[in-house]
């Protein structure tokens, strides 16, 4: 069989025309429909940015996912990652170990009884020699601030230590590209500000991108793109300004805008005259500013 | 009709050396009829404490009384207690078990001996109260997305028609829309039944939106119980037990320091837009 080669490797993920269909079954296991979870979706993520991925429940966007890391492999269509074709079953090891993935409850991903332990089992399982693991346990739990509960046991931390814990141990395991599906559902407001910095700290610092899907509108605003899901289907891509400037469209797709964002929309619609798609408070400030010295509303 | 704590202590693993002070000397009375939101981060005891409310541990010390009756008094109905406080854990709709959701939600009616023609009536009440349609009774709960099948949970436990309704966590994993729809509704059978609603929550901006008032949990006590706007203020304090005020609440206080006349007691996109307005008109 002849496989595609996608040599642009500015590109850590490349989707062309992937569409994932499964069987609907009933109780007997007879067949009862196709459901096209994703839809003919192309798309493109570059080396070492950030991005977001939107969508409601059940918009096709774990699916979507899901097929990063080859734990789906398209019905139709192609996933590039770092290169490589996901339908490539010998080159399996080297994808997952170039996208590692997060999932949104920590308890169900923690193994170890010691967080050591839990960081070391990813490069011990892709036979990383054991002097270079304890390296690479020190040197990631150190990038998700955790290093000084090591010898601690996950059970008793915090729910935000416990998803940096799973971080740090897909950190460990040198990854080009993270993907993260709904990693701060379960948090507190401080859990998910700590795993947010990390996650910006490692996309910074160490140049590994960053693919979130989210729920929270507020954590996207520093993305440097953003893919809205729709029915299986990309419906929007762009900027988070780009996005974010859409409020109607977004809440018709069953999402939602940042405080800061619908708040100035708000104000625009009862005539204050500010521009579209503000996603910070000093942007904020600044249009309403203007406002009042050209003499108010 | 209230639930009156009093210096209710609990602790985890007496005698163990793991000892876990989770509630110190919680005292306070949740009326009938009221919609109170209990915020506080991972480990403050807030699950502790909703847990003392319908009898599932009992305080180390301290006493609980439900409509003037001691709960730990020998010959006090543990199942009364059960009956009337609701407590809906966290991703209830993991133990949706029944083929389908009309029998799902019958369970506990059911459970609790009442009648058939009772227990269904109660299940066919409880589904529309929690807005699902009529062409979703007779479904798989596979058949139907996260928010529904939430929902239907939720049914479940409002179909034993307890005076008080707990909710842990209910929006948690939900897209936005999907937040708004469950929160709208519980905010609407509250406004219609009388039913006391306590919302577990970690989102400060639901929590502004929807509750009359707030308890917040720190280390096992008790450090607020107000109204919202009052709690919120103090968000500095609330910074520093890992919470946070909602968005706007800041960009208010971001305003006043930039020199705008703006109050910084929002804390709602509609509160902070009509403050603004108001602002802008006086200047104009």
């Amino acid at each position: 069989m002849l496989r595609k080669e996608n040599d642009n490797l500015e590109d850590i993920i490349k989707a062309e025309n992937l569409t994932f269909e499964y069987y609907r079954r009933d109780e007997e296991g007879n067949v009862e429909g196709i459901t096209t979870a994703v839809d003919n979706i192309s798309l493109t993520v570059k080396k070492g940015d950030f991005v977001a991925v939107l969508g409601h429940n059940g918009s096709g966007k774990s699916t979507f996912a899901k097929h990063i890391n080859a734990l789906l492999y398209p019905t139709e269509g192609t996933l590039f990652v770092n290169g490589i074709d996901t339908t490539e079953e010998e080159r399996l090891l080297e994808i997952r170990q170039s996208a590692g993935m997060v999932f949104q409850n920590p308890d169900n991903q923690i193994v170890c009884t010691l967080v050591d332990e839990e960081v070391a089992f990813g490069p011990e399982n892709i036979g990383v020699p054991s002097e270079e693991i304890w390296e690479r346990v020190e040197k990631s739990l150190k990038a998700v601030g955790m290093f000084e509960y090591r010898n601690a046991s996950p059970n008793k931390l915090s729910g935000g230590q416990k998803q940096r814990v799973a971080i740090a141990g897909i950190v460990a395991m040198k990854p080009k590209c993270i993907v993260l599906d709904e990693p701060t559902a379960m948090l507190d407001p401080s859990g998910r500000k700590e795993v947010m910095k990390v996650l910006h700290e490692l996309n910074k610092k160490e140049g590994v991108t960053i693919i979130l899907i989210t729920h929270y509108m507020d954590e996207v605003i520093d993305a440097d793109k953003v893919f809205v899901i729709d029915g299986g289907k990309l419906v929007m891509q762009g900027t988070p300004h780009e996005i974010f400037s859409n409020v109607e469209q977004l809440k018709e797709l069953r999402l939602d805008v940042p405080q800061v964002t619908e708040l100035a929309f708000e104000l625009k619609k009862a005539g204050v005259n500010l521009p579209d798609g503000i996603l910070t408070h000093e942007e904020f400030i600044r249009a309403l500013s203007r406002v009042v010295k050209s003499g108010g509303a | 009709m209230s639930i009156i704590l009093d210096k209710v202590n609990y602790v985890y693993e007496i005698g163990s050396g793991f000892e876990k002070h989770a509630l110190k000397d919680v005292s306070c009375v949740i009326e009938k009829g009221e919609f109170i939101g209990l915020i506080g981060h991972t480990g403050s005891g807030k699950s502790t404490l909703i847990q003392h409310l319908n009898g599932i541990i009992k305080a180390t010390s301290g006493n609980i009384f439900f409509d003037g009756e001691y709960i730990y008094d020998k010959d006090y109905d543990m199942r009364k207690l059960r009956n009337k406080v609701g407590l809906v854990f966290q991703y209830p709709e993991h133990q949706l078990f029944e083929t389908d959701i009309f029998k799902d939600v019958c369970f506990g009616p059911r459970n609790q001996g009442l009648p058939e023609k009772e227990v269904q009536l109660r299940a066919f009440q409880a589904l529309r109260l929690v807005g699902l349609e009529e062409n979703l009774y007779y479904q798989s709960p596979f058949d139907l997305s996260g928010g529904q099948k939430r929902r239907a949970a939720i049914a479940g436990v409002l179909a034993m028609k307890p005076d008080y309704l707990i909710l842990d966590e209910p929006t948690a994993g939900l897209d936005p829309k999907g937040r708004d729809e469950i929160l709208g509704h519980i905010r609407k059978l509250h406004d219609e039944t009388g039913i006391a609603v306590i919302l577990v929550s970690h989102s400060m901006e639901d929590v502004a939106r929807y509750v009359d008032r707030i308890m917040v949990m720190n280390d096992g006590e008790l450090i607020f119980d107000d109204k919202p706007r009052n709690v919120f203020a103090h968000y500095r304090e609330l910074e520093s037990v890992g919470l946070a005020a909602p968005d706007v609440t800041y960009i208010m206080n971001d305003l006043k320091r930039a020199g705008f006349a703006v109050d910084t007691d929002a804390i709602t996109v509609e509160e902070a837009r009509d403050n603004i307005l108001k602002m802008l008109n006086g200047k104009g």
